[in-house]
């Protein structure tokens, strides 16, 4: 393969693929949001445009782009431009990491299906989902608007509260892979023949829920709670730049599935490895398997969504507090010793 | 950041003040200090209204006062306009008007279930709940050709007989309900976050509860056995057999219990006046022009949102002299800061949906 090709053209595409690959995703997950919701309290939801009405949130972002762009008077131009540009960058960037696939072999180049392989990808992953919570704040407080900005402060002590069980849990399956990179932790799942998810059964329950909690999704949406705070942080927020609040969501959800997939579901491995007569699971590609994972948990995502109540701000701080951290706490306690006999 | 002593700005413009509702909080940070509800963005001037039309005239725009539960305020209406002018309805159009109204008071509770779980984000409850109150207004619709402002009972009687297809249509309706009151329960009694949301929330001890005047099911959620259906039983309620639930601690989650368990009372009380219908006249004689000798009476009923009454007072024309409305839903109104005060500003909305109030007879 020509040098221009393979240093140039591919790099390229992958950054338009990083970039697409989430906006395809953010659009198919409007519509099945909607959709399974729908028919889960019996109703139809959209399924007039295009086929079953997939491309219903096309012709939403269509509307929102010709909306008229309200800034409140009152409100910090700078500021309160700059946070749905932070709280979409973020949630994008994390997926330069994330590792959609087995690399493909074309002739003897090898093409990689992730942008950056680091040794601390995890870390950045979590540092750049982070640094979304300031886009919240900062839409939140520049609104100059009572109920933006109590969404606001609800959401930094939420996402800053989840962080931590998040935070212990990704380290128990580091302890157990013994690496911070995503594609190395998938390898190992691979050597063990068995998914993490199985081996540490409360770490993926207590990420799993602060997942849920981090991307401010119900029952945990406490920031954007409809019947109590309007909107929410984005309250003031109108045309595209409220889109924007409204994909990062989406993308956040994205990720937080990936994430869950690739620590916890072994990424793109095909299920049950060691049994023989299953042995034609491999030859689906990997980048399949990632998807249906994710797509299991996307829909996990809405069936909460459709189920549960809303909880109240003190007792979900009381629900991190005193049942995820000493629960994560323990458990990666218990990882450190069976690791260390080992 | 200082966020004490704030004043919130709750609506008229907001999802859930059920209508056109404001509420000016003081919170301190999420607690509620004050709560003052600010009310009359639909005041239609009903009562002065009233004093310019004749009796019969008055019966449909009382279908907007509370507008979840048209045939309730008709009945209401009509009992009182019977009791000045000395009407005695018969029997067949009293069981026919329990039918009605008992059906009313299911659409009602129903729509209720549904918008208080979605204050409290369990959006699902909320197409149930409609799903099943949708048949109950197709009922409606079969019998007098209205769903939401149905003006289904007139003074004298009821404008139409129930005839044999309407009845098991009715019953139909009825077996329909408790699978779908089943799936709500099922989502919500023992729901652990629905409980933490409800359970000592909004709380009112029995005592105080009668200090505010409050009736209907936030009453009896509160242990006060209270039911003008069992009190001072009115068209012909005396004869059915029914139980009137109650509630032990007064806070959100009883009252959603005595609710969900009056849904249950209700499809009794129909499926007996269904039963026992008696065969003659459904409707009184009543002269075209409704001319009532002067006097004043006071007549309530057990609506779904409380204890709701007219006083009408005559003056021999056919048009009153004078209307005067007791809403339930004003007078349990007041009880809301009491319930508030103390709770966090996420229970006002919580708590606001239990109390189930309906603007229309709010502002009147």
């Amino acid at each position: 393969m020509s040098p221009a090709v393979s240093d140039f053209v591919i790099p390229v595409a992958k950054i338009a693929a990083v970039i697409l690959y989430p906006m395809v995703m953010v659009v198919v997950m409007i519509w099945l949001e909607r959709r399974v919701v729908a028919l889960i309290q019996g109703r139809l939801g959209p399924n007039r445009v295009g086929f079953q009405g997939i491309l219903q949130p096309v012709a939403d972002a269509v509307k929102l782009f010709f909306k008229e762009d309200i800034i409140p008077r009152q409100a910090d131009k700078l500021l309160f431009n700059l946070a749905p540009i932070l709280v979409m960058f973020s949630s994008l960037l994390a997926f330069c990491f994330v590792p959609l696939g087995e690399p493909l072999r074309i002739g003897s180049y090898t093409l990689t299906l992730w942008i950056a392989e680091s040794p601390v990808g995890l870390l950045i992953v979590l540092g750049l989902s982070s640094i979304s919570v300031f886009g919240v704040i900062f839409g939140g407080w520049a609104s100059n608007s009572k109920y933006p900005l109590m969404g606001a402060l609800r959401s930094v002590v939420q996402v800053l509260s989840y962080e931590i069980p998040t935070g212990l849990t990704v380290l128990s399956v580091v302890f157990f892979a013994r690496s911070m990179d995503m594609v190395e932790i998938v390898r190992r799942q691979e050597a063990a023949h068995i998914w993490y998810g199985f081996m540490l059964p409360v770490s993926f329950v207590v990420f799993w829920i602060s997942a849920v909690a981090e991307t401010n999704r119900a029952p945990f949406d406490l920031p954007e709670a409809e019947s109590e705070l309007v909107a929410g942080y984005h309250t003031e927020y109108s045309g595209m730049k409220f889109a924007y609040f409204y994909m990062a969501e989406y993308t956040h959800m994205v990720l937080a599935s990936s994430l869950v997939v690739i620590l916890f579901f072994g990424g793109w491995l095909p299920p049950f490895p060691g049994v023989k007569f299953l042995a034609f699971l491999h030859a689906v590609p990997g980048f399949v398997w990632y998807l249906i994972k994710i797509m299991f948990f996307l829909y996990l995502y809405v069936w909460i969504r459709a189920t549960f109540p809303r909880y109240r701000f003190d007792s979900l701080i009381k629900l991190v507090w005193k049942w995820l951290i000493p629960l994560s706490l323990i458990n990666l306690l218990a990882v450190v010793a069976v690791r260390y006999l080992l | 950041m200082a966020f004490k002593d704030i004043e919130l700005n709750m609506g008229p413009q907001h999802p859930s003040t059920h209508g056109v509702l404001r509420l000016k909080l003081t919170v301190d940070n999420e607690v509620v200090l004050k709560v003052e509800p600010v009310i009359g963005y639909l005041h239609r001037g009903m009562e002065k209204l009233w004093e310019n039309l004749t009796y019969t005239q008055i019966v449909p725009l009382t279908d907007r006062l509370d507008y979840l539960a048209a045939l309730s305020n008709n009945l209401a209406f009509a009992l009182t306009v019977e009791k000045l002018a000395g009407i005695e309805v018969p029997k067949r159009g009293r069981y026919i008007r329990i039918v009605l109204a008992e059906l009313q008071r299911l659409a009602s509770h129903l729509a209720w279930a549904g918008f208080m779980a979605n204050d409290i984000g369990a959006m699902s409850v909320l197409l149930y709940g409609f799903e099943a109150r949708e048949d109950i207004l197709d009922v409606f619709e079969e019998y007098i050709g209205a769903r939401l402002t149905v003006h289904g009972i007139r003074i004298g009687g009821v404008p139409r007989d129930l005839d044999e297809a309407l009845v098991s249509r009715i019953r139909g309706v009825l077996s329909g309900i408790p699978r779908r009151l089943k799936d709500i329960r099922a989502l919500l009694d023992e729901n652990r976050i629905w409980k933490q949301r409800t359970v000592g929330i909004g709380l009112i001890s029995a005592a105080e509860a009668l200090d505010f005047g409050l009736t209907g099911p936030a009453l009896r959620a509160s242990g006060v056995n209270w039911d003008l259906r069992k009190s001072i039983p009115y068209s012909s309620y005396d004869e059915m057999d029914f139980d009137v639930p109650l509630g032990s601690r007064g806070d959100v989650y009883d009252r959603y219990l005595v609710r969900m368990a009056e849904i249950e009372q209700s499809i009794r009380i129909v499926n007996q006046a269904l039963d026992k219908l008696p065969p003659g006249e459904f409707m009184a004689k009543v002269p075209r022009v409704l001319k009532i000798a002067p006097g004043q009476v006071f007549q309530t009923i057990e609506a779904p949102k409380g204890v709701l009454g007219f006083t009408i007072k005559s003056n021999g024309t056919d048009k009153p002299e004078r209307v005067k409305m007791k809403s339930p839903s004003f007078i349990n109104l007041q009880s809301l800061e009491h319930m508030c005060r103390g709770n966090l500003f996420s229970d006002v909305v919580g708590i606001l949906g239990s109390m189930d109030i309906v603007l229309g007879e709010i502002d009147k």
